[in-house]
């Protein structure tokens, strides 16, 4: 009998051995490369190692389909949906690798620790994505914060860094305090910290206003890390000032995460029958969509614009996210991949036209890219479209999703100011695209020679994403079939 | 899979003169040239296969189809079909392709790749427009046209183009984005009540839909119809987008893309809201008459000869949207007659202000004068379609004007009234367009030449389309006449009280 169980009980470990698997190997891996800058090794190889190392976690995590839903104790929520927003979370940190060389060995000497942090906040971004326990959670968004402090900040001789890294610190910092005290709250209604434990608590058709404050501060905290209006200050200047990689990063991964963990949390709590909290997170959307689209069109520096764009894609990402039905996490998960290799593929021509004295980031240096450069010309022609949700390219099937969720219940209003407030984003992302054919003047130097090898892969990787841009605007039919298939438990 | 053909060529097209642009600047154009001919070649087949084969009347409306699942999970379907009117204006689709290639042949000359990729991509998503019956395919179609054309003003356009690229695809953009609100409520709407989810247009066709909600979706179908058509007030895009366009640009957008608007109201708005189109119906043609006399009055100030002749296509189209709401037989006739009549006479003007401007270097009608001297030919030619733009009988235009306002006198004679003035401010201003260029003191002393052989095949081609069509119209009537028939069978089987008979039996 007792052998019987310690079985049981070694099993079980080995299967959480398994289901953590992607954790772990993040985890280790921020070790490994630890290990490896001691041994004074090459930017080159390691950077080739930290590749390596995402790819290996990539590939575990297609390992554990078969066992999902699983729980691990009562922190984690292995489940389907989980698991893909994991893998667009280490997709995200392998893109961002691979952009990286060639962007800080132009820059710097030594920016292997780069990778050490780059993989820390994979790991917390993934833990926050699978967190069904605000402990998780909150420990999750902290591994991501804490390294993104260093990471923004990470070119230390630039001011524009500097600012921006301070800036983060005193905000996130900020937010996390608004988001503890949110989840004190909570705890003092509810008794418990698990969201299953929360959903067995509330099952009153009403909430109850001390509850209803808590989830008021938590989303202050989150909408700060989302970057939501009229949370959103920090934005443009964070993304101005950070490494481009590490814009593309926050831009992504650390917002998937964020939105993952509001999600699993909103479905447990079924925070969408409160009628107040659907009217500020209307509020908070239709926000995000007429400001960020309003503030990016006047901007010269395509870094603050798309940091704009993405306070307004959030804004759209909300009203999949607002109606509650059961459609809610396909079309959040869907939007997200989208987004995701949109906003890669764009800040991928980014980073490579970047040069060790300034970023790529004016608009007028895109002048005459056309002619110089037409496949980054066109790479990022085809990211604007898609950010602009124009059909043939991922984003308009993305933003297809969403809308069907929106009308699907009823939330016209809401549909109508996304699609007024695309009009006016498609007037920015146009001038991007007419920038780039206009005049004749080049400013931008040509991409650097003398790294072949991470040159080839970097071109390979925004080939990849150009092409799935396209492909899941024409035949999306494929990844919808994955996307529905996704559960939240 | 004759219709997936039609357009798989021009894409193919569009890939190798891109493909081929890198190694040489002229093979593009014969590339072009061959994808447009194939297509119109493939057209004329299937309309020799499909008129020799049924019986114009008793047969259903439609020809030929070709359906495929797309998107199962939103019951989005790649159907494709044509009937009688999708094929007079799939023709016309490729008849202008091979003269938009034609008359670009020498006029541009720098990364000609990536401009034929633009042309046979807008031709290509235009094609797919007219063929289209799957809802979301058709928003999808509408919006492939879309980012060539906003490329070729851009790119290859005049001194404004950059504004004047902008305007045009934000204002389409914005419109379209509209419509495709009220696909996705007609798509719920019909979900809802029967249980299947689909965008297929044969499906939605049938929804049963309430008034106030029928009122609002039918605007969003009809803004998009009236910015591209386009009616009155949503015009202002045109004279810009047309001005600034290189000759090609204007040629497509007068001849194809506002065609796409009037199509997507005869195939869309009025058999999917019958009711509401009977409703919308005077105020509509009031448009449709301020339109008229509003775009001729503003052709008739202009000195720039391509925002002239663009201000006449606003007249023009007056006419078009007037027919569509007269809602009979006779006026969706003209209607038809209209759409294809009007592409080839404008279409021709735009060609000669392109010529001109090639010869002179402006556009501007005040510098130019006494050209029938040099180039008599081109005099003579830009006469006869100064006339056919007036709506001189023999050609085209007046058959289709006469029959609109025939149609419109047993709809609303007041109306009538009012549009026929249209006839005198267009015998004004077309005539000032020829006295200005071609008659009168010389301005210029610059020896210009007449037309080259290519431009007199071009022009070749139009005059005598357009005088065909002028003289024997009854093909192009008889080729209409199943999708009319329906359409007119849907106003009266769905309103309760028809408040007017059909003329024709």
């Amino acid at each position: 009998m007792f052998k019987v169980q310690s079985q049981i009980m070694s099993l079980m470990s080995n299967n959480d051995f398994y289901a953590l698997m992607p954790l772990l190997v993040l985890a280790g891996a921020s070790v490994l490369v630890m290990l490896l800058i001691v041994a004074r090794l090459s930017h080159r190889i390691i950077q080739l190692v930290s590749l390596l190392l995402f790819v290996i976690a990539f590939a575990s995590l297609l390992n554990i389909r078969e066992m999902l839903p699983y729980q691990v104790g009562s922190l984690l929520m292995i489940d389907s949906f989980g698991a893909f927003m994991i893998g667009l979370i280490i997709f995200s940190g392998l893109a961002v690798n691979v952009f990286s060389y060639i962007y800080f060995q132009e820059k710097e000497e030594g920016p292997r620790e780069y990778y050490v942090l780059l993989f820390l906040c994979t790991l917390g971004a993934c833990v926050l994505a699978v967190s069904s326990h605000f402990v998780s959670a909150f420990l999750g968004l902290e591994i991501l914060t804490v390294g993104l402090y260093a990471l923004i900040a990470y070119l230390r001789t630039r001011n524009h860094s500097i600012e921006a890294g301070i800036k983060y610190l005193v905000l996130a910092a900020f937010s996390s305090a608004f988001l503890l005290f949110g989840m004190a709250l909570v705890y003092l209604q509810t008794g418990t910290v698990s969201f299953a434990g929360m959903a067995h608590v509330i099952t009153a058709a009403s909430v109850p206003p001390l509850l209803l404050t808590g989830l008021g501060f938590m989303l202050v905290g989150l909408g700060f890390k989302l970057a939501v209006v009229p949370f959103h200050m920090w934005t443009a200047d964070v993304y101005q000032g950070a490494p481009v990689p590490v814009t593309a990063f926050i831009a992504t991964a650390s917002k998937g995460g964020v939105v993952a963990a509001l999600l699993r949390f909103f479905v447990a709590i079924d925070g969408f029958r409160s009628e107040q909290l659907q009217t500020v997170m209307i509020a908070i959307a239709i926000a995000s969509m007429v400001a960020g689209n309003l503030l990016a069109l006047r901007q010269t520096n395509i870094k603050r614009l798309l940091a704009y764009s993405s306070i307004a894609h959030l804004g759209y990402l909300l009203v999949a996210f607002i109606p509650g039905s059961n459609v809610v996490p396909q079309a959040v998960s869907f939007y997200l991949l989208t987004y995701f290799i949109t906003t890669f593929a764009a800040f991928g021509v980014i980073t490579i036209l970047s040069r060790a004295e300034s970023d790529a980031e004016e608009l007028e240096h895109y002048s005459a890219l056309f002619w110089k450069h037409p496949a980054l010309a066109c790479i990022l022609s085809v990211a604007m479209f898609s950010l602009a949700g124009i059909p043939l390219t991922a984003g308009f099937t993305g933003k297809f999703y969403v809308l069907t969720t929106g009308i699907g219940q009823g939330l016209w209003l809401l549909a109508l100011v996304l699609v007024l407030s695309s009009v006016v984003g498609l007037y920015y992302y146009l001038r991007v695209i007419t920038i780039m054919f206009a005049g004749t003047r080049d400013l931008l130097p040509e991409p650097p020679a003398r790294y072949p090898v991470f040159l080839g892969i970097s071109l390979a990787v925004l080939s990849i994403l150009t092409f799935a841009l396209i492909w899941l605007g024409v035949y999306p039919d494929g990844v919808i079939g994955v996307v529905q298939g996704l559960r939240l438990k | 899979m004759m219709l997936v053909l039609l357009i798989t060529v021009l894409m193919v097209g569009a890939v190798a003169a891109i493909v081929a642009g890198e190694w040489s600047r002229n093979l593009p154009r014969w590339i072009a040239l061959t994808a447009c001919i194939v297509g119109s070649l493939l057209v004329i087949s299937i309309w020799a296969d499909t008129s020799a084969s049924s019986h114009p009347v008793t047969d259903g409306q439609w020809l030929m189809g070709f359906r495929k699942t797309w998107i199962p999970s939103f019951g989005i379907t790649f159907h494709l079909a044509v009937d009688g009117l999708s094929l007079l204006l799939l023709a016309l689709t490729f008849f202008l392709g091979i003269l938009a290639v034609l008359c670009s042949w020498n006029e541009i000359r720098e990364r000609t790749g990536f401009y034929y990729f633009n042309l046979l991509w807008i031709l290509a998503g235009v094609a797919g427009v007219f063929m289209a019956m799957d809802l979301f395919l058709f928003y999808f179609f509408w919006e492939v046209m879309l980012i060539p054309m906003y490329f070729l003003i851009g790119i290859w356009g005049s001194e404004n183009r950059v504004y004047a690229a902008y305007k045009f695809f934000i204002f389409t953009q914005a419109s379209g984005l509209l419509m495709f609100l009220a696909i996705l409520g007609l798509y719920f709407i019909h979900g809802r009540d029967t249980g299947v989810y689909t965008f297929g247009y044969f499906e939605l066709v049938g929804t049963v839909i309430p008034f106030k909600t029928a009122f609002w979706l039918m605007s969003g179908f009809m803004i998009a119809f009236a910015v591209k058509l386009p009616v009155f007030p949503f015009h202002t895009w045109l004279p810009d987008a047309h001005g600034e366009a290189p000759t090609a640009g204007s040629l497509i957008l007068a001849g194809l893309l506002l065609k796409t608007g009037a199509y997507g109201m005869l195939r869309f708005v009025v058999p999917m809201f019958p009711e509401v189109v009977t409703d919308v119906a005077v105020p509509a043609m009031v448009l449709g008459v301020a339109g008229i006399i509003y775009g001729a009055v503003m052709a008739y100030s202009q000195t720039d000869l391509k925002r002239l002749v663009a201000f006449t296509s606003v007249s023009h189209m007056g006419f078009v949207i007037t027919g569509i709401f007269a809602l009979n037989e006779l006026a969706l006739q003209g209607v038809v007659m209209q759409l294809v009549t009007h592409a080839l006479s404008t279409g021709a003007l735009f060609l000669l202000a392109g010529m001109i401007k090639e010869r002179l270097h402006t556009r501007n009608i005040e510098q130019m004068g006494g050209l029938w001297g040099p180039m008599p030919q081109m005099g003579t030619i830009g006469l006869v379609f100064a006339m056919a733009s007036l709506g001189l009988p023999g050609l085209g235009n007046f058959v289709a004007e006469f029959l609109i306002l025939l149609g419109v006198f047993q709809a609303e004679p007041w109306i009538t009234a009012v549009a026929a003035t249209g006839l005198i401010f267009s015998a004004v201003y077309s005539l000032r367009i020829v006295g200005k260029i071609f008659l009168g003191p010389r301005k210029t002393m610059e020896a210009v030449s007449d037309f080259s052989v290519r431009e007199m095949l071009i022009m070749a081609a139009l005059t005598v389309s357009v005088i065909w069509l002028g003289l024997f119209p009854q093909p192009v009537i008889d080729t209409a006449k199943p999708a009319i028939t329906e359409l007119i069978r849907f106003m009266d089987v769905q309103s309760a009280v028809p408040d007017h008979e059909s003329y024709v039996k």
